[in-house]
């Protein structure tokens, strides 16, 4: 293939799930021997273009030409055949096995009898990852070895499948800075080599690096494509949030004046916190009435860090003290005893969905409301009060929740703690999938009960989410806390910058 | 705007109506099998329908109900116990060990006052069901493969006390519960009828049943919500061991001998009770109703192949489609539910 010339091309792409427009009439090239750099917001739709090149998704409107011919991928395998590979977030690979089986998965080298060549398997194996300029030893365990090898463990089987258009989903997430210019040593080799590479990324910097050229999306629109060496950060930002306010609600860029109040005792301390991999060194405090924002992309530890505050994962290191008094939480029930209460980011993680409303709302506080016998009457009661306070639709106690809107459900999930109220509350992604008038009942929910008092910590991976429910926001990175924002104007292009 | 608001209701009543039926499959099914059950063998045979003959079934799946109790605790949970017939068994030895025995009976045994041997059997059974539960949520083995080993350990504690021998005496108040009646009614069905009855409130009209249908739903969201799940289940763990040894020591009573391998079959009849009747083996549906309807389906089959003229071979066979056939009623009724969620 000469270089240059375009591999895969994509001609009015659109696509919806569910009646909602994910892509819209998209056009985009990929060039042989180049790395193409994709950024966007989360649900701008680079994911979704991807996973049509990838067969992920077979079903939408529009061409797709692989080398000039039209052509529609069914399936991953289908797409694989035709070389196009793709290495997710969360790596496939099989941590028992060797290094060698984990390249030759699925496809292990046998003699006529049938038998697996385990001396051939490893040479070979030994053979591609030294190709990629790697000194792995082909029979070690692979989940002993760093994230960053496993994962060149996964692009090396890729390119064992015949693979000549890798994507690679946020690759570098996970990864220390040496191990980011490895991968991208890598990455620049397969280029030469002519293949072509599409880099999606939330970090810019890395993005604008190694790409010869980038593409930004918004709302499922193409908005610009330009070499890299002509851009720079500001600009990638300024085109992934759009200059105009012409999606209200969705993608405004208004600056925000943060007031934190001080005065108000700490409710919730953590200095120096650190779990493996996850995060390190993390400090914060959460006061009575205030919401703390926690922002960071993907990957960056808060889901770990938020499930650590609630007692589900224990730290390896550091101090956390609720109102002022040390304490270790060995399980969620000594959080929950402690005054802290937690709303997961799945809806899975939170609900009963095949019993009805009040036993669901009364779950986490049903000590409190009966010692030994169950009151059904109270239950009602307090869930018909939670029902009235936070809105929730349809208005019955009886209802299964199982039945209950997505957003009435993450209500639900948020109730259960309230007839009670706890000293602190910890929200993960609370607006995750709602549509703009149930993101307004959740912004006026948190805010009313900040100004009863309690201590709450939004953490999300969107920034309006942060943005519109936070006095405060600490901003995290790779496991670690890097920017704190308080007492002064901020906007989402500053957010994202110190992202 | 409104049309579009009376078109959710409706369908969310009509979901409503749909999850309702969908959610009593697993209650009616299971019914209907035993109805079914009963009206083929009163044609079939005219000794089924005496009142003697309800007398036996009641008496035969008492002990299988004893231990039916404590495992529907279990399986709630979304958990399983495959030790309860062999700590039945050991539960069962242990308290005629402790009982002055025969002369002739071949036993190096401790003679002990009957209450000090009840409570010590209580003792026993109690201590395998908390290793079991600490086997379970502290050290994190599957319970399917704690209690698989409990099996063997309950098994190999009643080897060593019997040494292939029989014993045949036991403390007087478990002879009177296991083998005496009171009014004609033997009191092995008594205790079962009890001990049914006080399992049916605790799950319906606790805290701690609720606890339990909680756990088996959704064990994340449960331990989201702040819940000691680990204790949940250790208990129910417990109490299953406990309803094991109390139906172990009326069972060597009933039997009238404390042997090896005496309640094996258990094993597989209190489950196929319990699942035969509805409740769910993926936890949070179903109850002491649904195991009391799974007894009588089994205690009506046993007795009734017994009535009618049929190949002792085949029964057994027949037990085994009659109980393929519940679990899949089972996986289907699971498999609307999750629909019914969606």
């Amino acid at each position: 293939m000469e270089r240059g010339a375009p591999v895969i091309e994509l001609l009015g792409v659109s696509k919806s799930f569910g009646g909602v427009a994910a892509l819209r009439d998209v056009g985009f090239v990929l060039e042989a021997g180049e790395i193409h750099g994709l950024v966007g917001e989360n649900g701008a739709g680079k994911s979704t273009l991807m996973k049509i090149i990838a067969g992920v998704h077979g079903d939408y409107v529009g061409e797709l030409r692989l080398d000039g011919r039209e052509t529609r991928f069914r399936s991953a395998r289908d797409a694989l055949a035709a070389g196009v590979g793709m290495v997710h977030q969360e790596l496939s690979i099989a941590p028992d096995l060797t290094v060698a089986e984990n390249v030759f998965l699925g496809t292990q080298p046998v003699n006529k009898a049938g038998i697996v060549q385990w001396r051939r398997m490893a040479e070979e194996a030994r053979r591609l990852l030294a190709g990629l300029g790697l000194d792995i030893d082909p029979q070690a365990r692979i989940g002993d070895l760093p994230i960053g090898l496993q994962q060149m463990v996964e692009i090396a089987r890729v390119l064992f499948s015949g693979a000549r258009i890798i994507i690679l989903d946020e690759p570098t997430s996970a990864l220390s800075p040496p191990e980011v210019e490895r991968l991208f040593s890598v990455l620049r080799r397969l280029r030469d080599d002519g293949r072509s590479i599409v880099f999606i990324s939330h970090f810019l910097d890395d993005i604008l690096r190694v790409s010869d050229t980038v593409t930004v999306f918004r709302n499922g629109r193409r908005i610009a494509t330009s070499p890299a060496r002509e851009t720079h950060k500001a600009a990638l930002i300024e085109r992934m949030i759009g200059a105009g306010h012409e999606e209200l609600g969705e993608s405004y860029r208004a600056d925000i004046r943060l007031d934190s109040a001080s005065a108000a005792p700490a409710m919730l301390q953590a200095s120096g916190l650190s779990l493996g991999r996850a995060y390190r060194d993390v400090s914060l405090e959460l006061r009575a009435g205030e919401v703390l924002g926690l922002y960071g992309f993907m990957g960056c530890g808060q889901i770990e860090l938020v499930r650590t505050l609630f007692g589900k994962l224990q730290p390896d290191g550091g101090v956390l003290r609720v109102s002022g008094r040390e304490i270790q939480l060995a399980s969620t029930s000594a959080a929950r005893r402690a005054g802290i209460a937690f709303v997961p980011e799945s809806r899975r993680s939170m609900l009963f969905h095949a019993e009805p409303l009040y036993k669901n709302t009364s779950v986490s506080t049903l000590e409190r409301i009966s010692r030994f016998f169950l009151k059904p009457a109270r239950e009602r009661e307090i869930a018909r009060a939670q029902i009235d306070k936070l809105q929730i639709r349809p208005p019955r106690a009886d209802a299964l929740v199982g039945s209950l809107s997505g957003g009435n459900q993450q209500k639900v999930g948020l109730a259960k703690w309230l007839s009670f109220p706890p000293k602190v509350l910890i929200l993960s992604e609370p607006t995750r999938g709602m549509d703009v008038g149930a993101k307004e009942d959740v912004v006026r929910i948190v805010r009313g009960l900040r100004d009863e008092g309690l201590a709450i910590l939004v953490a999300s991976t969107e920034p309006e989410t942060v943005l519109s429910l936070a006095d405060r926001v600490m901003v995290m990175k790779k496991g670690v806390v890097v920017r704190e924002f308080k007492n002064e104007v901020i906007s989402k292009d500053r957010l994202l910058e110190a992202a | 705007m409104s049309a579009s608001l009376t078109d959710e209701k409706r369908r969310a009543r009509h979901a409503g109506f749909a999850a309702l039926l969908r959610g009593q499959m697993r209650n009616i099914a299971p019914f209907l099998t035993l109805i079914c059950l009963i009206a083929f063998f009163s044609f079939a045979s005219p000794s089924f329908v005496t009142l003697d003959n309800v007398g036996n079934i009641l008496t035969q799946v008492s002990v299988t109900g004893i231990i039916g109790v404590g495992l529907t605790f279990v399986i709630l949970c979304a958990e399983i116990d495959l030790s309860i017939a062999s700590v039945a068994n050991a539960t069962g030895i242990v308290v005629a060990y402790f009982t002055a025995q025969e002369s002739y009976v071949n036993i190096a045994n401790l003679p002990l006052p009957g209450a000090v041997a009840i409570a010590l059997a209580f003792l026993a059974c109690t201590g395998l069901g908390v290793v079991n539960a600490l086997g379970i949520t502290i050290i994190g083995i599957p319970s399917f493969i704690m209690t698989l080993a409990m099996m063997q350990i309950a098994a190999g504690i009643s080897a060593l006390l019997v040494r292939g021998q029989i014993a045949y005496k036991v403390p007087d108040l478990v002879s009177t519960l296991g083998a005496g009646s009171i009014g004609g009614i033997p009191w092995i069905v008594v205790v079962a009828a009890v001990l049914l009855l006080v399992g049916h409130l605790v799950l319906t009209y606790t805290r701690f049943g609720r606890y339990i249908y909680i756990v088996g739903g959704n064990r994340e969201a449960a331990e989201y919500s702040g819940l000691n799940v680990k204790l949940i289940i250790g208990t129910v763990m417990v109490i299953s061991a406990i309803c094991s040894g109390i139906a172990g020591m009326l069972g060597v009573a009933h039997f009238g001998s404390a042997q090896q391998n005496e309640f094996d079959t258990y094993l597989l009849d209190a489950i196929a009770a319990v699942v035969v009747g509805g409740t769910s083996l993926f936890g949070g549906r179903g109850g002491i109703g649904n195991t009391i309807v799974g007894l009588f389906v089994l205690g009506v089959l046993n007795n009734g192949l017994d009535h009618v003229k049929i190949d002792s071979f085949l029964k057994i066979l027949i037990r085994g489609l009659i109980l393929l056939a519940a679990l899949v009623i089972n996986v289907y009724a699971q498999r609307l539910r999750e629909t019914a969620e969606d």
